[in-house]
């Protein structure tokens, strides 16, 4: 009983993170179409800024904003500088480029930053609470997780659903051309768009992060999970990335538990396998097509 | 100010295809301009020509007496001019009154920065946009589907859904490109009594084939036939002219 506890714990608490990353990819590739693979090495650079200010002496919350401003910066430099030039373009140019960009980011992160493990500090007890005599599976900074996804979820929630801005950014997704009649500068949109996902990603980054070792390749893995999730909820809904997200963080937190922590890798594939053969569309696709 | 909307010897070719041959036409301020022909005689390409979707070979175009030399789409709503297109284009997944108060956003003054933190300001211009919005459905008597999404409604009702949308941003030229078409009698009476309210209002630059609307409606009427403008001026002159009669008018004038 406690161990189905603790694993459905730690799974849904992976779970958002994964739900964070999801929806990074979500936001890109509903306004650009692009899957953007440099997502990883974006959100990787950030904890390298993160930890190079905390090592300078500051607080982790100073590093933590700070991280989180650098991805807002750098997706939308890279939206406005790099990918701009592909968009509209043929499909696969994007992929490659993203491909590249990951490359580089990485080359640049090992160069800059050094390629060897740090740790990286965590602001909240990584040890599990203690309820009455018993330790349960979840950590002071499992529900600064939680929080701080649900947080950012709700501000982004209310951004689109609520203001001017986020309207705007939703036509420019939805018809570029006609919001550009319209009078939309689609292309800021566009840059704001990659911003706010760079910054989710930088989240999720610094979440998996704090309390364990970090190096330029530690986020590699989680664009995969990311990915998974993202196509699980059907790409281009962000509810379905958060659901996508806390449905694998329990499958594999389940995998890893019963069956062994080596499978994981496995079994996110096999899922990945298993949605595009039964549902290509994802859990949450719409009936409709979107015209393109 | 002469002339809202200037064209003056506008020639497109497309190949050897000659599309428009020197036609020249002005809208005046609050006027309604109709621009009738048989298909195929570039209606569609003037109307792209004035919009910035087509450059002209040669021919000018000047608006509020400035020349455009480059006009491009994503100029448009910035120099007061909205146009709706025939395949209506909104957006199927925002609710009506957010189509329409994306329309009305590019008047919208305060800065990205502010909108973007929810500054007050910024909050009391978003409601008044949404109010804004809502007096223009009112308006067009579809304000009862605001919470809607255009692809639930039939294509009547989201045609006006495009057209709130278009006149939200309170242009000062509408460019409306074949807005009867798919339309029942008793809704295009409605749409004509519409445009007919719109004179003062702004110009209207009106590209239709149904004939009595158009008769209905204009002030000034361009007559087109392969590429060429045939005949020029009010409804009751263009109406009577041999030339039109002989091109076009022929049959269908007997049920005006």
């Amino acid at each position: 009983m406690q161990q189905l506890l603790n694993t459905a714990l730690g799974g849904l608490t992976l779970g958002m993170v994964y739900a964070a990353f999801a929806l990074a990819l979500v936001l890109i590739w509903r306004s650009t179409r692009i899957v953007n693979f440099a997502q990883a090495p974006m959100a990787m650079l950030t904890t390298f800024v993160a930890l190079t200010v905390i090592d300078a002496g500051y607080s982790y919350w100073i590093g933590f904003v700070v991280a989180l401003l650098a991805g807002l910066a750098l997706g939308a430099v890279i939206e406005r500088f790099v990918v701009r030039h592909v968009e509209g373009g043929p499909e696969i140019n994007a992929v490659i480029l993203t491909l590249g960009l990951f490359i580089v980011l990485h080359a640049l992160a090992s160069v800059v930053f050094g390629n060897r493990y740090r740790s990286f500090p965590a602001p909240f007890g990584i040890r599990g609470i203690e309820v009455g005599e018993t330790t349960i599976g979840l950590t002071g900074f499992g529900i600064f997780t939680v929080v701080a996804v649900l947080v950012v979820m709700g501000l982004l929630v209310a951004l689109f659903r609520f203001t001017d801005v986020g309207l705007r950014m939703r036509a420019s997704a939805f018809n570029p051309e006609v919001a550009r009649l319209l009078g939309v500068k689609v292309g800021r949109m566009l840059t704001l768009g990659w911003a706010l996902a760079a910054l989710v990603g930088s989240l999720a980054a610094l979440l998996i992060a704090g309390g364990s070792l970090v190096h330029p390749g530690y986020m590699d893995s989680i664009v995969v999970y990311g990915f998974v999730a993202a196509v699980l909820g059907g790409l281009d809904s962000p509810l379905g990335a958060v659901v996508g997200g806390l449905l694998l963080g329990l499958s594999l937190s389940f995998v890893s538990g019963y069956l062994g922590s080596e499978l994981v890798a496995l079994a996110a594939l096999g899922i990945l396998m298993a949605v595009l053969l039964l549902r290509p569309g994802g859990l949450f696709a719409q009936a409709q097509e979107r015209r393109v | 100010m002469d002339g809202a909307l200037e064209l003056r010897g506008i020639t497109v070719t497309y190949g050897g295809l000659t599309a428009l041959s020197e036609v020249s036409l002005d809208v005046e301020p609050g006027t309604v301009h109709g621009v009738i022909g048989p298909n195929g005689a570039g209606k569609t390409t003037l109307f792209n020509v004035a919009c910035g979707f087509t450059a002209p070979d040669s021919g000018t175009l000047t608006w509020e007496g400035a020349r455009l030399t480059r006009l491009r789409p994503h100029d448009l709503a910035g120099l007061g001019i909205a146009r709706t297109l025939q395949g209506v284009g909104l957006f199927d997944r925002m609710s009506v009154l957010e189509n329409v108060v994306v329309g009305a956003d590019t008047r919208a003054r305060s800065g990205f920065w502010s909108s973007l933190l929810g500054l007050p300001r910024s909050s009391h211009e978003e409601r008044q946009l949404r109010e804004e919005a809502m007096t223009v459905l009112e308006r067009l008597g579809v304000a009862s589907y605001a919470a809607r999404t255009p692809t639930s409604l039939p294509y009547p009702v989201r045609k006006k859904v495009a057209l709130a949308r278009a006149l939200a941003a309170r242009p000062r030229l509408l460019l409306l490109d074949e807005p009867a078409s798919g339309l029942a009698a008793d809704e295009m009476d409605e749409l004509g009594e519409l445009v007919r309210e719109l004179t003062g209002e702004m110009a209207v630059l009106l590209v239709e084939h149904h004939m009595d609307l158009v008769m209905r409606v204009c002030d000034q009427i361009t007559v087109l036939d392969f590429g060429r403008r045939i005949a020029q001026g009010p409804p009751a002159v263009v109406r009577d002219d041999p030339a039109v009669l002989a091109a076009y008018l022929g049959d269908a004038v007997e049920g005006v």
